[in-house]
């Protein structure tokens, strides 16, 4: 029976592929016949969502709004209100904390007004010098992860201190201390709420997997029609991208918590609060954590892409670097991102894992001895600061705020390299890019092309059926007729055959040297923490490296791709090998099978549901990527968002292609996750 | 018997389940309604509930170890939790001292776990961010009691259960056995009156569960607290139960003392169980003594009447004069045969009464 069946899969898909050759061969290409391309109804779409966003923020429910200037009450849309207001408050936000580490007016100004302070000349807020604020991270890196985690804090400062990135980074960091704890709050609020409730569950599911797909770009558009270009607009797409994996990793760990620990809970007498804080947040405190170090990932992965909406610090900086080819710098600048992001992540690990002795008993001076070290600290950067202003006379106190851009540079070594490659293996690089754009690369193109859409709905469709039966094939479809009718088929076909070719590939990469590294603990281990700090990398700072090989081509967002995309197909296949139980392995052992039969009839069994999980994960990477690709240049849907971007109704625009991305993805998750969840089902792991 | 006896008379009952019913599924409501008080599983199970409890109805009283005993499904884990309400019964009474549980706002119940109960649970539920002196100190601290005082409160717990030395441990650095001496201690720390304890011994392996069921017995016999304890271990409620309730498919099939249980099973179900069980160590000695004539020879050895049988049976065995059995007041009862002791260990017990 079940030889048969198989057979009959088998059967089916043979089947399915002849059809397809068919379909692909004989659909004749004509822009009228809707066998070959259907005709774009959804046109009006972006068109109606631009006029719908209008009409909410500049005419629907006008309020009388005392408006002081003219001292007078004006009638104001309600919405542009609430936004406006909101805005304020996140912004007030982003200076007052911008202006402790860096100094400023702005939040005197907020108090006051500006005539005022322009009338006072004191009414500055100093900023503080970079000795003190590395000196105060250092000893609350102390505090929470002892003398480990202060020195890396203490390298990572430095770093950036020295490198003339200090007021950049500061910025970010305001930016990021804002946007991190919204995030995260929210996330938990709406973790427990979908915890608690199954309706707001079920609500909530499918609006995170949309979300989490979209992609960046597409968040910004509607984000600055509705609050407008800077810090706070920034901070704001920022929160919508960093809650639903904190929602998703909330919801997790609560459900993990074992429910007799609840009940230990209830018998001592907790309310349901204590319950929620004091027994079932903090025993979920693992997948939590996880949720929160994704949240600080994710905000620093946006800091590029915010900065399109004006975010200020590293991301403008890196954007421009990027633009202007200057690798060197583009670099360093990657690297400051990166450390700001391990530092917070580090930080927010050692402050959860934090231990209360109770039987200390403790002095004043024992209690308060870090308060007392950091003012020790402060007192010492300001002498030391004053000292330097004697010392440099001249130009810049580098004992106080190190100027951008004076500080160390390694710039000119990173050229020289780069020019150096450029000159010994210009050839060579070129030979390759040319050969591999004109024979591999053009020719797939040109026949996703001149796929039939037909032809395209037959196999993708044909596909969920085998995999799911009926309803997948339906979903599958949904998801693809909604491209279809848009005017973007073309584009989504071009952005279909990059994710293609970079998954098959990363794909390959990933599962070969997930199953070699998987062959030791120790080399799977070492493989696991490299994959950590990959993906700790905000996607961009990939495409520094490839361009300075490949320039600006359809080769470098590739290489990017896969060199990012191979991370969770690796991650999944070490995980699912490894998840094997060790019996599994002495049965294989003993009924006397070698080291390749048992890969093939043990473990790769074992572990497929696991490896598709990863392969999914791995489109939805590559996607990203993809989008991202166009910041340096692609003909995709990603370059289609970036140019709505700059459009005046671009909302409707934007929205539109975010979600032929996001469904594109979808419809991908939709065959890979019914495909691993059957797998599981039938090997008795779910 | 001589509990119930003693007690009954004497003592308001600390808990009492009156028809106490817990259906599991969507439309147990429905069913319940439609069924008139008469719950047949089978008819149940069809229209998609479960039966977890069904027709409980018995008293625990102050001072009294009660076992609940059954096999895995048996419902008795469901019947703790009714009382204890984690879950709520779908349908009867349950008072605990005096107070319909049933009926107590949210409020109330928080207020009775605070002061009156105590849990103990099978997998130990400790909380996994908290240290050993957190978790034990946690039901104070719930209760709002200062840092402090329920630091020191929590220090005489950890002393208590024999965990000195070990405040600042996780719940992960410790052993099965370490590990529920701290739910034991999390449990007992607002000395509460009532105390449950769901299978607390079953997740360790025999020699701790041993050592445990000892320590067990030795803190019972310095609190006194009124116990419900739900067990799949027959052996174990032997061990420590004053009386056992043994369930069935959510019906307590028999409630009796050991002794009795043994002796007299009520259904076919319990004599299954009880087969097994080597009599001498249920058994007390009042059990098979016969009544005292004047003037017989005895031996200059005494027992208790209260002793089972098998602690004294080599001794008695060794003596060949009849042996006299005393109450607590040291006044004779009874005496005892060498022939008495023989046949309880190797002969049919059908004609002894407890």
């Amino acid at each position: 029976m079940l030889v048969v069946l198989k057979q009959r899969k088998s059967l089916q898909c043979l089947l399915l592929l002849v059809i397809f050759m068919l379909l692909y061969r004989f659909v004749p290409q004509s822009e009228t016949n809707w066998l070959w391309r259907l005709p774009s109804l959804l046109k009006e779409l972006p068109i109606i969502i631009n006029d719908a966003v209008n009409y909410l923020m500049f005419e629907w429910l006008p309020i009388d709004v005392y408006d002081p200037d003219i001292e007078e009450y004006e009638q104001k849309p309600l919405f542009g209100q609430i936004t406006r207001g909101f805005s304020g408050a996140i912004l007030f936000m982003i200076e007052l904390i911008r202006e402790i580490l860096l100094g400023g007016v702005k939040t005197i100004v907020a108090f006051t007004s500006w005539d005022w302070v322009s009338e006072n000349e004191w009414a500055r807020w100093p900023a503080l010098p970079w000795t003190v604020i590395t000196g105060g991270m250092v000893i609350l890196g102390y505090v929470l992860g002892r003398a480990k985690l202060a020195l890396f804090i203490l390298c990572a400062f430095t770093y950036i201190a020295v490198f003339g990135q200090w007021e950049p980074s500061m910025k970010t960091l305001s930016f990021v201390l804002i946007a991190a704890p919204i995030a995260i709050l929210l996330g938990l609020w709406l973790g427990v709420w979908a915890y608690k409730s199954k309706t707001v569950e079920t609500i909530m599911n499918p609006l995170l997997n949309v979300a989490q797909i979209m992609p960046h770009f597409a968040y910004l558009i509607p984000v600055m029609v509705f609050f407008g270009i800077g810090d706070h607009a920034g901070a704001i797409a920022t929160v919508i991208f960093a809650t639903p994996p904190m929602v998703r990793l909330t919801v997790l760990g609560l459900k993990k918590v074992p429910p007799e620990v609840a009940e230990a809970g209830l018998m001592t007498g907790c309310t349901d609060r204590q319950l929620l804080y004091r027994v079932l947040i903090p025993s979920a405190r693992r997948d939590i954590l996880i949720g929160v170090n994704q949240v600080i990932m994710q905000c620093l992965a946006m800091v590029v892409i915010a900065s399109l909406i004006g975010a200020k610090g590293l991301g403008n900086d890196l954007l421009i670097a990027l633009n202007q080819l200057r690798i060197g710098k583009a670099l360093e600048i990657g690297v400051c991102i990166v450390l700001i992001a391990l530092v917070l992540d580090r930080l927010s690990l050692a402050w959860a894992n934090k231990q209360t002795d109770y039987f200390a008993d403790l002095s004043f001076k024992q209690k308060h001895k870090y308060s007392l070290m950091f003012l020790v600290v402060f007192v010492v950067g300001i002498i030391l600061a004053v000292l330097g202003s004697f010392i440099f006379k001249e130009g810049f106190n580098y004992l106080y705020l190190i100027p951008q851009n004076k500080g160390i540079t390694t710039e000119a070594f990173w050229q020289w390299g780069v020019d150096w490659i450029w000159e010994t293996f210009f050839y060579s690089f070129k030979a390759f890019n040319v050969w591999f754009i004109v024979d591999v690369l053009v020719p797939i193109k040109t026949a996703f092309l001149g796929m039939p859409v037909i032809a395209t709905f037959t196999l993708m469709m044909g596909i969920g059926f085998i995999v799911g039966g009926i309803r997948s094939a339906l979903i599958v479809g949904g998801f693809l007729l909604f491209i279809a009718l848009t005017e973007w088929w073309d584009r989504a076909l071009i952005t279909s055959y990059l994710i293609v070719i970079a998954v098959l590939i990363s794909g390959t990469i990933g599962i070969t040297v997930g199953t070699l590294a998987a062959q030791h603990p120790v080399s799977s281990r070492f493989m696991l923490t490299m994959c950590d700090t990959f993906q700790t990398f905000p996607s961009f700072i990939y495409l520094i490296p490839v361009m300075m090989l490949f320039g600006v081509t359809d080769t470098s967002v590739l290489i990017a791709i896969v060199v990012y995309a191979t991370i969770p197909a690796a991650r999944y296949t070490i995980e699912g090998l490894r998840s094997v139980p060790q019996e599994l392995h002495d049965a294989a052992a003993m009924s006397g099978t070698n080291r390749f039969q048992k890969w093939l009839s043990v473990e790769l069994p074992l572990s497929f549901p696991h490896m598709a999980l990863g392969i999914n994960q791995t489109v939805v990477f590559a996607l990203s990527m993809v989008i991202i690709g166009a910041l340096i240049g692609t003909d995709d849907l990603g370059q289609l968002i970036l140019k709505s971007l700059s459009d005046k109704a671009g909302v409707g625009n934007g929205l539109v292609l975010g979600l032929c991305v996001a469904f594109i993805g979808l419809a991908f998750d939709q065959i890979l996750r019914t495909w691993a969840d059957q797998r599981k089902h039938a090997l008795g792991l779910s | 018997m001589s509990v119930q006896t003693k007690t009954s008379s004497a003592l308001e009952p600390v808990i009492r389940c009156e028809s106490v019913y817990k259906i599991f599924g969507d439309n147990a409501e429905k069913m319940m309604k439609e069924s008139g008080g008469v719950v047949d599983a089978e008819k149940f199970k069809e229209a998609g509930c479960i039966v977890g409890v069904n027709n409980a109805s018995f008293e625990v009283y102050p001072g009294e170890l009660l076992i609940i005993m059954g096999l895995s499904g048996s419902g008795k884990s469901t019947l703790l939790r009714c009382i204890s309400k984690l879950t709520t019964a779908s349908a009867g009474e349950i008072f605990v001292e005096g107070d319909d549980i049933l009926k107590m706002s949210n409020k109330q119940l928080i207020e009775l776990r605070r002061s009156k109960m105590g849990m103990v649970f099978q997998s130990f539920a400790l909380l996994p961010h908290k240290t050993v002196l957190e978790n034990i100190a946690f039901p104070l601290q719930v209760k709002g009691i200062s840092t402090s005082e329920s630091i020191k409160r929590a220090q005489e717990m950890i002393d208590l259960v024999s965990l000195t030395g070990r405040e600042n441990y996780f719940p992960r650095d410790l052993s099965g056995g370490q590990q529920q001496r701290v739910g034991i201690a999390r449990s007992l720390a607002i000395e509460p009156d009532i105390w449950f304890l769901d299978e607390p011994f079953s997740a360790l392996d025999p020699l701790i569960r041993r050592e445990m069921q000892d320590e067990f017995l030795r803190l019972q016999e310095s609190l006194n607290k009124t116990i419900l304890f739900v067990t799949h271990d027959f052996d174990e409620a032997l061990r420590l139960a004053d009386r056992i309730a043994i369930m069935k498919d959510g019906v307590i099939e028999q409630l009796d003392t050991p002794a009795n249980i043994v002796l007299h099973p009520a259904t076919e179900y319990v004599r299954k169980f009880t087969e097994q069980v080597p009599r001498e160590k249920v058994l007390k000695i009042k059990a098979i003594m016969e009544p005292f004539v004047p003037g017989e020879t005895l031996s200059e050895l005494e027992v208790s009447g209260e002793d089972i049988i098998a602690t004294v049976a080599e001794e008695v065995l060794n003596d060949d004069r009849p042996v006299a059995v005393v109450d607590e007041n040291d006044k004779v009862i009874g005496i005892l045969h060498r022939a008495n002791v023989v046949s309880t260990l190797f002969g049919d017990n059908a004609s002894v009464q407890p």
